[in-house]
């Protein structure tokens, strides 16, 4: 078993508000000075720069996990995770279906650019990707889950866009692989006032949308490789496989 | 005031917890952030929101509110309704947005000196 650093939620320069130095290759170099071998790549309500991400990682040694942001009904932020290419492109089908069609303007929210390895760009999104898809959480988590995702609430320390700012607390029933906390608050900080939580893994990762904030909190998985089915494994604590975040 | 002559006087529509229409009310409070209705409305309260989760209920119950108001035709979730049922809190609907509901119901309140 080996132990590996994981930022789990950062954005690209397809996410408006993700600065436009974010592109793959800035990205994936601060990842690598940083230390971090396993890098989430979440844009706001879209997954098309994972490819490009992943293209460039591989030469770089540095483990894509591919997938996004999604922003639910109630305006809840959560992470959804996919394996392979498949799940991805019908996971972004199903978020296609689901955004409302809201022009963006540029010089309002900023730049929303799919790009390929080379950073060139080969497609500007039209529709505000950060609005809210018009489905509940649970019915996103279910969709997660039957394209063997993984599902994962964001921030959910954070006043904005969180499962509890936006439901009170944590719907008993949700059917979640983690729980994620922002970089501003510490593990055993939050749980002294949402102990209902305490049995749950918790990731914690940067919500970078600037490259000097990317691997700047992280969290260690204990697993045998960097790969989906030992991260899935390692959220479940399966076979002696852990999570860690700073107490 | 009951919650039975809210629902005659601004015609709305019930969807659930018929048991609780004799509510007091004693008040309202308007809020789309459920953490924010948690920490803030009080006992006696119609609450007038968009969210349909069934969070709502355990709110609304926690604090003991005297039934929900949705907006703009939202109807509650599958599971909204069946808890509602059970708490015997209201949820109650209507076509108006949020500005339009609040400000009536606030006109009426005061106007009965409920407020």
């Amino acid at each position: 078993m080996k132990l590996f650093k994981a930022d789990l939620h950062t954005h690209t320069v397809l996410s408006p508000c993700g600065d436009l130095e974010m592109s793959p290759l800035n990205i994936v170099q601060q990842a690598k000075n940083k230390g971090v071998d396993i890098l989430g790549i979440t844009d706001h309500n879209t997954t098309k720069n994972c490819k490009a991400l992943e293209e460039v990682a591989e030469k770089h040694d540095l483990f894509i996990l591919k997938g996004a942001e999604v922003n639910t009904k109630e305006e809840v932020h959560c992470l959804a995770f996919f394996e392979k290419d498949d799940e991805l492109f019908e996971f972004q089908q199903y978020i296609d279906i689901h955004l409302p069609k809201i022009k963006n303007d540029i010089k309002k929210f900023g730049y929303q650019v799919v790009v390929d390895q080379n950073e060139n760009i080969i497609e500007q999104v039209d529709w505000l990707l950060i609005s809210a898809l018009d489905v509940t959480i649970e019915q996103i988590e279910e969709k997660v889950h039957e394209l063997n995702g993984l599902f994962i609430p964001a921030h959910i320390d954070r006043s904005r866009y969180s499962v509890i700012s936006q439901l009170g607390f944590v719907p008993n029933d949700l059917n979640f692989d983690a729980l994620e906390l922002s970089k501003f608050i510490a593990k055993n900080k939050f749980l002294q006032e949402n102990n209902y939580l305490a049995d749950y893994t918790f990731i914690q990762s940067s919500d970078a949308h600037f490259v000097d904030n990317i691997g700047e909190i992280t969290t260690s998985f204990l697993m045998q490789e960097r790969s989906f089915i030992e991260i899935r494994k390692a959220l479940k604590s399966e076979n002696h496989r852990k999570v860690l975040v700073n107490e | 005031m009951k919650v039975s002559d809210i629902v005659d006087k601004f015609n709305l529509e019930v969807f659930s917890g018929k048991s609780g229409l004799d509510r007091e009310v004693k008040g309202g409070y308007v809020s789309d952030l459920l953490s924010d209705v948690m920490g803030n409305s009080r006992e006696g309260q119609i609450w007038i929101t968009l969210q349909t989760h069934k969070n709502v209920m355990a709110i609304a119950s926690l604090k003991d509110l005297a039934a929900v108001i949705l907006v703009k035709g939202f109807k509650p979730n599958d599971d909204t309704a069946e808890q509602s049922e059970i708490e015997g809190v209201p949820v109650l609907g209507t076509k108006e947005n949020t500005f339009e509901m609040s400000g009536k119901l606030f006109q009426y309140l005061t106007n009965n000196e409920i407020i």
